[in-house]
């Protein structure tokens, strides 16, 4: 009985204090790592939405609280002024979850380019929508103040043929990053403000 | 015969080093040896493991209870493979990316566990931490080479920090063979074959 008593306490003792070293080093480190992942996560996704932007949009964010989530905005600078905000959405594709990065001129209210982050959709059918440059480009210039839809469902985008799921699921998470930008455009629009200062 | 502290230590880069002798943490030296930058990477991620797993262990050698002595290895040993994955996740984000799975699989690797098991429960701190750190040193050193080897006949070039170098000219025919996954068994097959003729006297 006493041995077993030992054993317990001894291992307690170092999960304890395992448990304790790793939760210090997590909290010392959460800042960095999470700028690690913007970076090189959705880094490459941001900035190809902005490949015109003067400034760097990963560095010119914000964040804004949307009821219990709070959601990251990336600010990009076009033809001299902070106009463009990008915004991460998601649309339910094929197999699981397409992220996407859609970026919004506040001054005309269209899309200025959209970006697939991360998704599992099948190669060579629905990872064309990552892959096809020119399914995305479609985006480009379409209004946020309808959803964006495919030509079956009576919209302007041409879906990936052999892929309407996806391209259904990209039109639908567009669409998603537009209800959040007309949900939160007064304090999106105050933000810019005091960017601009 | 006992050891001098000078033998702890260099017993791991030759006469015990990992890979080629003892023939351990065989997984990651096949898979991640195709850039030179991954190899050393890894190497020093389990230099800093094997290190600190082997002192503490070593310290709390007489208080853990025999019958459970190996759950008591893993949680240190995990713990400080946490600390490395934190810590390259927060520095070098790149190259944790490219060695992604292989770093939590050092708490598997049967270098750290192997050496906690036969060396740091038996000794005191400062030979387990001589032992460890020359098993490690040895261990990245024998990555490092293996991937010097597949990289520059496989692609030309060597990467050292994030960009590859170029080492020829046009000329060069890479040979790509050798980074896939087949070129890992034959490059380790010949590296050990010939380790044992150079061990041969």
């Amino acid at each position: 009985m006493r041995e077993i008593i030992y054993m317990v306490v001894v291992l307690t003792g170092i999960s304890l204090a395992s448990g304790g070293l790793l939760a210090a080093l997590r909290e010392g480190t959460q800042e960095r790592i999470d700028q690690q992942v913007l970076e090189f996560v959705k880094g490459p996704s941001v900035r190809a939405v902005f490949k015109d932007a003067a400034n760097d949009p990963i560095a010119t964010r914000f964040q804004l609280k949307d009821g219990p989530t709070v959601r990251t905005f990336f600010v990009g600078e076009i033809e001299g002024a902070f106009r463009g905000v990008a915004l991460e959405a998601a649309g339910k594709g094929y197999k699981g979850e397409i992220g996407l990065v859609v970026a919004i001129d506040t001054q005309t209210g269209n899309v200025i380019g959209i970006n697939v982050t991360t998704h599992s959709e099948t190669p060579g059918l629905g990872a064309k929508a990552k892959t096809d440059p020119a399914f995305a480009a479609q985006f480009n210039g379409v209004p946020v103040s309808g959803p964006a839809k495919v030509t079956k469902d009576g919209g302007s985008i041409n879906a990936i043929s052999g892929a309407t799921i996806t391209s259904r699921a990209v039109a639908g998470g567009v669409s998603n990053a537009f209800t959040v930008y007309e949900r939160l455009k007064p304090q999106i629009e105050q933000k810019l403000k005091e960017i601009r200062k | 015969m006992a050891k001098t502290l000078v033998q702890e230590f260099t017993k791991g880069l030759w006469a015990e080093i990992p890979p080629f002798r003892l023939v351990l943490g065989l997984c990651p030296t096949l898979a991640i040896t195709n850039t030179l930058e991954n190899a050393y990477g890894m190497g020093i991620a389990v230099t800093f493991v094997l290190t600190f797993s082997n002192v503490l262990i070593s310290a709390l050698r007489k208080i853990i209870p025999p019958k459970v002595r190996i759950v008591a290895f893993i949680v240190v040993i995990a713990t400080f493979v946490i600390v490395v994955e934190l810590v390259m996740q927060a520095y070098t984000y790149a190259l944790f990316l490219k060695l992604g799975i292989f770093i939590p699989l050092i708490v598997v690797n049967c270098i750290p566990m192997g050496r906690a098991e036969a060396f740091a429960a038996k000794n005191g701190m400062v030979r387990s931490a001589l032992d460890g750190l020359g098993l490690g040193l040895g261990y990245t050193i024998a990555l490092s080479v293996l991937a010097t080897f597949r990289q520059i006949i496989a692609t030309g070039a060597l990467t050292v920090y994030e960009t590859p170098i170029t080492l020829f000219g046009p000329a060069f025919e890479p040979f790509r063979f050798l980074v896939e996954a087949p070129g890992a068994f034959i490059c380790l097959g010949l590296m050990l074959g010939l380790m044992n003729i150079l061990g041969k006297k």
